[in-house]
């Protein structure tokens, strides 16, 4: 293991990935200013700068994707990819499809998208639910260095498009990633931490939360096992349905607004799956149906914090003493 | 139209063994490579021949939409001469990206018509298997990435088409059609920009033909002209007669000549005009009859049999011949798309995903 934090895994896929295949071109508002060491290494052809148009920077990937290379769109802040919502859903994630499987689309997206940066609403948007609801596309979501970095070569390698999603607030946390070409699979739930009580089901920042609650519950004897998704479509199904049958009990929790969220799907998924082991009804911690505030006092509250996590963990074991603190 | 007694499956053999002559002209085989590295300039004949099938062709869609139960399509009666001129002057290795009103396109490429109707009527048998349906047609075997029924999608794609021959470094060029609806929308502007900031090798192909689905152009713009426009960009623009084949395949052939040579855009604009209404079996709306009637005057199948005629080179017997084989050849078409099986109800969620 190598020290470093998800800025440095990033760009150590990129570096890593373009280096391995020479189809692998990245372009994006800026890319070529911010990683000198890449145009240094691969050339300006390989890593472009564009007008400001994300329109036509996920257009330009789709039709280069179609035709042989494997593009990397970096589209900087995840409420920009409004703007190219048409080039990814319509054309990138359904072409596939229309043409009979004649084409397809190996390309990446990425985007920053949470709080941690009060950058307010227009920065700040957390949309991972849009592009799940839509065929033909994959979204990954990550929270560890040594994931951000083997998710993303795995979803450069992917023959589909990519939503790749940076959580803000893990940006520059402190973490390390493997030695040498290790790939994460898209698709595989991490179990972070084994437990019996109950499941807390997350992904990106709220993995630590969930991780500082799981303490919390150990020191008050209740045993909770900490799934994070990684990768939020394809879904890991399987391992989701294990943990929810061996504890009986299962929380989602998510920065995202809870209607029609990751949320959702995972307690309907559930219910729907794993009615019988459960011991309790499926909850969901979510962040509020309201654009993201700015100041970082709101922003902390608009994202679940592990001691909500955790009353809600303690509620749902039957403990209503007061007694739950954090340390 | 009175048909020539003659059986359907020798002038099928006929058409076909001409379509594969193209097609296999643009697959480039070793030997043909010469032909396909020269310019393939498509004689007057074959350019009214290809007219006449798309024409025959949209008038069949246009039966059986009448007809009953039938997918909406959008026609490109009136546009023959735009679509024929610039196809013809394409490469084997050239990419073409196109609209909803791609029928013309596709056939001039020699597009198997017969597969196209199948594809319309949800077919597996179809260019896409029956998942396209009759508003996104693609045929990668001919070079054609996509029908795009978003307006504007195609004009968003064919940069990165193009990135990818440039950086691949692959011959040929992008022929990108497009209407005077879609050169309003944003991606128009963000396309045009970045081929010419990036030199990609893109044939951006206007087809003005006064409408914008149920919105006459003169609503929308100022000026009746989108050429112009590509100054703004430091491109060429020039605007051509749509209605005249050979004025187009000229200015089309010096257009693509200009694009291989320097890697540039080009934005050409054919101006034309839509005969019919904006889908099928929907009748024309909000059309004034003045100018449609200007405008049937000028319409470009007639015109270029006079123009054959008036030269010689064709006799009212040829294209009467010419005519009856159009009609054979679709019928054909249709019976083989009637008789085609749909797709299986297991296609429903395969090719989601590569
Ligand atoms: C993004 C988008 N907006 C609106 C439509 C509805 N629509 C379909 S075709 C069309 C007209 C397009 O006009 P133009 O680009 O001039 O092409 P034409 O139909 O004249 O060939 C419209 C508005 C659409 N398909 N896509």
């Amino acid at each position: 293991m190598i020290p470093a934090n998800v800025q440095e895994a990033i760009h150590q896929a990129l570096r890593e990935e373009m280096a391995r295949d020479p189809r692998v071109i990245l372009l994006g508002e800026g890319v070529a200013t911010k990683r000198p060491d890449l145009v240094e290494a691969f050339g300006r052809a390989r890593v472009r700068n564009t007008p400001l148009a994300e329109g036509i920077i996920a257009g330009t990937a789709a039709g280069a994707a179609a035709t042989g290379l494997r593009p990397i769109a970096d589209l900087l802040f995840a409420p920009f990819l409004c703007f190219a919502m048409d080039e990814i859903v319509n054309s990138a994630g359904k072409l596939r499809y229309m043409s009979g499987g004649q084409f397809k689309f190996p390309m990446v997206v990425m985007a920053m998208t949470g709080g941690g940066w009060t950058v307010g609403a227009q920065h700040n948007h957390n949309l991972e639910a849009w592009f799940v609801h839509s065929p033909g596309l994959k979204v990954v979501m990550p929270s560890t260095p040594a994931d951000f970095k083997g998710l993303l070569k795995s979803a450069v390698r992917d023959d589909n498009p990519v939503i790749f999603f940076t959580d803000m607030a893990l940006a520059f946390a402190p973490g390390e990633v493997p030695e040498g070409d290790v790939t994460v699979p898209l698709g595989v739930a991490a179990v972070r931490r084994e437990g019996t009580d109950v499941t807390l089901i997350a992904y990106a920042k709220t993995v630590p939360a969930c991780l500082e609650a799981a303490a919390a519950l150990e020191a008050q004897g209740v045993s909770a096992e900490v799934l994070d998704l990684r990768t939020l479509k394809p879904l890991d199904e399987a391992t989701i349905l294990a943990s929810a049958r061996r504890t009986g009990r299962v929380i989602v929790v998510h920065e995202a607004g809870r209607l029609c969220g990751v949320g959702a799907e995972v307690a309907a998924l559930v219910a729907e799956q794993a009615f019988a082991s459960l011991r309790a009804p499926v909850l969901r911690l979510t962040g509020p149906d309201a654009p993201a505030p700015s100041s970082f006092l709101l922003e902390q509250a608009f994202s679940p914090q592990p001691a909500a996590i955790l009353a809600a963990a303690l509620d749902l074991v039957g403990r209503t003493e007061p007694a739950a603190t954090l340390a | 139209m009175k048909k020539r007694p003659r059986p359907a499956d020798a002038i099928l053999t006929l058409f076909r063994s001409r379509r594969q002559r193209m097609v296999r002209g643009r697959c480039g085989s070793e030997e043909e490579d010469a032909v396909s590295s020269s310019n393939p300039v498509a004689g007057p004949i074959e350019m009214l021949r290809q007219m006449l099938l798309i024409r025959a062709y949209e008038m069949k869609i246009v039966e059986l939409g009448g007809k009953g139960p039938f997918p909406h399509v959008c026609t490109c009666v009136g546009q023959e001469a735009a679509a024929v001129g610039v196809v013809a002057a394409l490469r084997e290795e050239d990419r073409i990206l196109t609209n909803h009103r791609s029928a013309g396109h596709l056939l001039a490429r020699g597009a198997d018509p017969g597969r196209m109707l199948a594809e319309v009527m949800g077919r597996a048998t179809g260019y896409c298997k029956g998942k396209s349906g009759t508003l996104h047609i693609s045929a990668k075997e001919l070079g054609v990435l996509l029908t795009s029924t978003i307006v504007g999608g195609e004009l968003s794609l064919a940069t990165g088409v193009a990135l990818s021959k440039s950086m691949l470094k692959e011959k040929g060029i992008v022929a990108c059609f497009f209407g005077d609806g879609a050169a309003a929308e944003g991606i128009f502007h963000e396309s045009v920009n970045l081929a010419s900031v990036w030199d990609l090798p893109v044939l951006y192909v206007c087809e003005n033909n006064h409408w914008q689905a149920f919105v006459h152009r003169d609503e929308t713009m100022r000026g009746a002209f989108i050429a112009p426009r590509a100054a703004a960009y430091g491109i060429e623009g020039l605007t051509v007669d749509g209605n005249d084949v050979e004025a187009v395949h000229a200015a089309a052939l010096e257009a693509a000549r200009k694009v291989r040579e320097t890697s540039r855009p080009f934005l050409l604009e054919t101006y034309t005009y839509r005969l019919r209404g904006h889908m099928e079996p929907e009748p024309a709306a909000g059309a004034d009859p003045k100018e449609l009637e200007h405008w049937l005057g000028k319409d470009p199948i007639a015109r270029m049999k006079r123009t054959l005629l008036e030269r010689g080179e064709a006799t009212p017997e040829d294209i009467a011949a010419m005519e009856a084989e159009a009609d054979a050849v679709v019928d054909a078409a249709e019976a083989f798309a009637a008789a085609s099986p749909m797709p299986a109800p297991e296609e429903l969620t395969t090719e989601v995903y590569a």
